[in-house]
């Protein structure tokens, strides 16, 4: 096992609601969403029209630029509604599902047996190709290229995240399997990220044909693209993939198994959940499934598919997105404070800034909302956002090189190494409530318009 | 109360009766009320700290310096015209003085924000509440208001509104406002007569609010800086433990380095104020003090030089300005040192001018952003070639 990578800056909030290690459980959604939103700068083609019977491993959609990259249907049944928003941009394909549920067989493999190509194009037909991310950008992968290396991360110190172990307690023996297929796709091997805590703990050290590191500290110290800046940064020209362990086991089920079996435990955790804990679930499920958590009207409550630092506000009658295996349900706080910013104390609010108290209850968990507490103003601070960021970047002078619009800026501050997730903390602290990842965000557009 | 700003809200807003005051209404009610604004993209919750917190609690770092600005003022007068005062006495004298000056400042100040923020429609930053705080406590009591006036709207507009506003400003704009009194008018702001209440009037009209007997024979009214020797301060009577405390003439709150300490300590724990540069510019000042001292120029010991005039105040509360110092950590430790030296440094080689404070900070904001462009580039070729080679 290699060095542990002490990292010292971060912040875990500490927002209540965290979930308990129970399946609470199981749902049968009857209606999901195949959402071409969940991956960034997709092009999608439509493949079927409303009234398509579809089953579970179905072409929905395609890529129109690499039209072999198929999204699939998670579940069979119907195809009930296509939803567009402006300029008939495709949102959502909703899928009606069946009681019995009806796999489409890709047939059981041997992961020795394959070659790459197999692998590669087996993925692509699956649907499970899209569940490996490209860096820089973020990007579904490109089957043309060969990366540099495969990341993984295997542990999480989002807020409220779902527990690693609890989450995939079965299925180690297919994230095996997934590993295997996919070091076929790589000469750098796949790297895999351990929390230094739980490092001999977890099943996960166990795997084999991986390459094993160890990360210690707060939040971001579990996301994929601070580690991947710690083990092999990315530079120009490099091309890197990383994936969840939540997706390497669904890929080892598409191998052991031959079914498109996307079900997952999902984590319904937030201030706002009654008794958070998880429940069974496809992607593209409903909130509607878990409404019951909800301690309050809907209409107060933002249900949120991710965590509070990034995930979407998908809305009641939103659907769980594609990557994730976490929603939050948090107040809206759309009231007004009397003096707020004046009070000497403000116990109910968390702050990592001194100029509040809170320093003095470190155990203490809070209810947080989606109030922004002030207004927008031109950056003032400068030494608060490298406190949350372990990565040897200077981020108020990246985002004022995405703002300014400066590629080369933005090439020099490492805008290849970032994505949206790493600067989320950044964001959280803003006293002048600047929303760096929007302003990340863009920025990766306009470098792959710029560098196409 | 909530439900009468609710009421009047819409004929502020766009279109309404009026519009136009848009920014003005938005600031009085942001000011009383935390907005009810959620979060739209991004990171769904957010600390609760914002800008009008960190600006109060600069505000608050201040309150010290302001207190025993107001009292000096009254003791000074009192001493200088040989009065013997009570305290209630010294410090009702203080206000009278002082008061004016934070009504100049804040009104003359906060009506150009107000103004500009409405042309551009922005809201009205809060960061003029420390600016208005901190220019009546460097200038000297006595300075005529009308100037006063004139000082804060040319650092106002000048110095930060043509720019875009607080966070955009190159140099602080409180020393603007100073620099604009001393090169303006330095008949005000240069000479022994001038740093304490009341003797510019007693001198020009021959009275003032309590004269007694005129001014006692003793009388120099120079700061210490004017003669900074070891015999220069023993003739004037000043012991090194009236420097630290501030029981000498100078500008309003600059005199005591025990209040400045307490604001100090205040913005250090509170992560508002760089700790860093205060420390480096200390050392700076320290550094260049002892050559001084070591060579000859100067018997003053070194440290005599940071407690002597604005180098406290300087290095607390201005060259820690956020916006216009080193935004890089590295860098905050080149300017902060450069801050120290270079106020020394005049100091000791100018003696037509010895107060190198000012001059030495807005210079160091002028270079604060070249040192971070070299940090930042050092810092990036740096980490190019680790993994290049590795």
């Amino acid at each position: 096992m290699s060095n542990t990578i002490y990292l010292k800056k971060g912040l875990d909030i500490p927002i209540s609601g965290m979930a308990v290690q129970k399946t609470k459980k199981v749902t049968a959604p009857d209606m999901v969403a195949v959402k071409p939103t969940d991956f960034r700068g997709l092009k999608p083609k439509l493949l079927v029209k409303e009234g398509d019977k579809v089953l579970a491993g179905s072409p929905v959609l395609c890529d129109k630029e690499t039209p072999d990259i198929l999204f699939t249907s998670p579940v069979s049944g119907t195809v009930t509604e296509i939803v567009r928003g402006e300029k008939r941009k495709l949102l959502e394909v909703r899928i009606k599902a069946d009681t019995a549920q009806e796999y489409l067989d890709f047939g059981v493999k041997k992961t020795s047996e394959l070659n790459a190509d197999q692998v590669k194009s087996l993925l692509m037909k699956s649907g499970l190709w899209p569940a490996i991310v490209q860096r820089p950008y973020g990007i579904i992968a490109s089957p043309e290229v060969k990366p540099k290396a495969i990341f993984v991360s295997g542990f999480s110190t989002a807020p409220l995240a779902a527990d690693v172990e609890f989450t995939l307690k079965d299925e180690f023996a297919n994230i095996q399997t997934g590993v295997n297929a996919l070091s076929k796709l790589t000469d750098g091997g796949i790297h895999l990220s351990l929390c230094a805590d739980n490092a001999l703990g977890t099943p996960l050290h166990k795997l084999e044909n991986v390459t094993f590191h160890t990360f210690s500290g707060k939040h971001p110290a579990g996301n994929v693209g601070v580690q991947i800046h710690h083990i092999s940064p990315i530079f120009k020209g490099d091309v890197v993939w990383t994936i969840s362990p939540l997706m390497l086991a669904a890929i080892g089920k598409l191998l052991n198994t031959g079914k498109y079996d996307m079900s997952r435990l999902v984590a319904v955790t937030g201030p706002k959940a009654k008794e958070p804990a998880y429940v069974k679930g496809l992607p593209g499920m409903p909130m509607k499934m878990v409404s019951e958590f909800a301690d309050g009207p809907a209409s107060e409550i933002r249900f949120i598919s991710g965590d509070v630092l990034t995930g979407e506000n998908v809305g009641s009658d939103g659907f769980l997105g594609f990557f994730d295996n976490q929603i939050t349900l948090i107040k809206e706080g759309n009231e007004y404070e009397l003096l707020g910013w004046a009070k000497p104390m403000r116990t109910k609010l968390f702050s990592t800034s001194h100029t509040y108290f809170s320093w003095l209850t470190p155990k203490k968990r809070y209810d947080m909302d989606t109030n922004i507490h002030g207004g927008p103003r031109a950056f003032v601070m400068s030494d608060v956002y490298s406190k949350v960021l372990p990565m040897d970047l200077y981020p108020v002078h990246l985002v004022k090189a995405c703002l300014a619009g400066d590629i080369d800026k933005m090439e020099q501050f490492g805008i290849y190494e970032v994505l949206e997730e790493d600067l989320a903390l950044c964001e959280y602290v803003c006293p002048s409530k600047i929303e760096f990842q929007s302003i990340i965000s863009d920025g990766i557009s306009l470098m792959m318009k710029e560098m196409a | 109360m909530r439900k009468f700003i609710d009421k009047i809200k819409p004929s502020f807003e766009k279109g309404g009766k009026f519009g136009f005051l848009h920014s003005t209404f938005d600031a009085f009610e942001s000011f009383l009320y935390v907005p009810n604004t959620v979060t739209k993209r991004g990171s769904h919750v957010r600390d609760c700290v914002d800008l009008k917190r960190i600006m109060i609690i600069m505000v608050l770092a201040l309150v010290p310096a302001m207190l025993f600005g107001i009292w000096n003022t009254g003791y000074q007068h009192s001493l200088a015209f040989g009065l013997d005062w009570g305290f209630w006495n010294i410090v009702g004298y203080g206000l009278v003085k002082v008061i004016p000056l934070y009504l100049v400042s804040y009104i003359v100040g906060l009506a150009i924000e107000f103004v500009s923020a409405q042309i551009r429609g922005h809201e009205v930053n809060e960061g003029y509440l420390v600016t208005g705080m901190i220019i009546p406590l460097i200038v000297p009591a006595d300075v005529p208001l009308w100037m006063l006036a004139l000082a804060v709207a040319f650092a106002v507009i000048l110095g930060k509104e043509v720019f875009g506003g607080t966070g955009m400003n190159i140099w602080n704009p409180a020393l603007l406002a100073r620099a604009f009194l001393f090169f303006s008018y330095p008949s005000k702001m240069s000479g022994d007569t001038i740093w304490t209440a009341g003797v510019t009037r007693y001198l020009a009209e021959g009275k003032a609010y309590a004269c007694g007997e005129g001014l006692v024979d003793s009388f120099s009214g120079a700061t210490p800086l004017a003669h900074p020797s070891m015999d220069g301060l023993a003739a004037a009577g000043t012991s090194t433990w009236d420097l630290i405390a501030g029981f000498i003439p100078g500008c309003v709150g600059e005199t005591s380095v025990i209040a400045i300490l307490i604001g100090a300590v205040i913005l250090i724990w509170t992560g508002v104020a760089s700790w860093k540069i205060m420390l480096s510019s200390a050392i700076g000042g320290l550094a260049i003090g002892y050559l001084g001292y070591a060579t000859g120029v100067t018997d003053l010991p070194g440290y005599y030089q940071l407690l002597l005039g604005g180098f406290a105040f300087g290095t607390v509360f201005m060259a820690t300005d956020p916006v216009t110092s080193a935004q890089t950590e590295t860098g905050k430790w080149i300017y902060g040192f450069l801050v120290g030296a270079l106020a020394v440094t005049v100091r000791l080689f100018n003696p037509g001018y010895p107060e190198g404070m000012m001059l030495a900070i807005l210079l160091m904001n002028t270079f604060a952003p070249l040192i971070d462009h070299y940090v930042v580039n050092g810092a990036i070729s740096r980490r190019a070639k680790k993994f290049k080679t590795a």
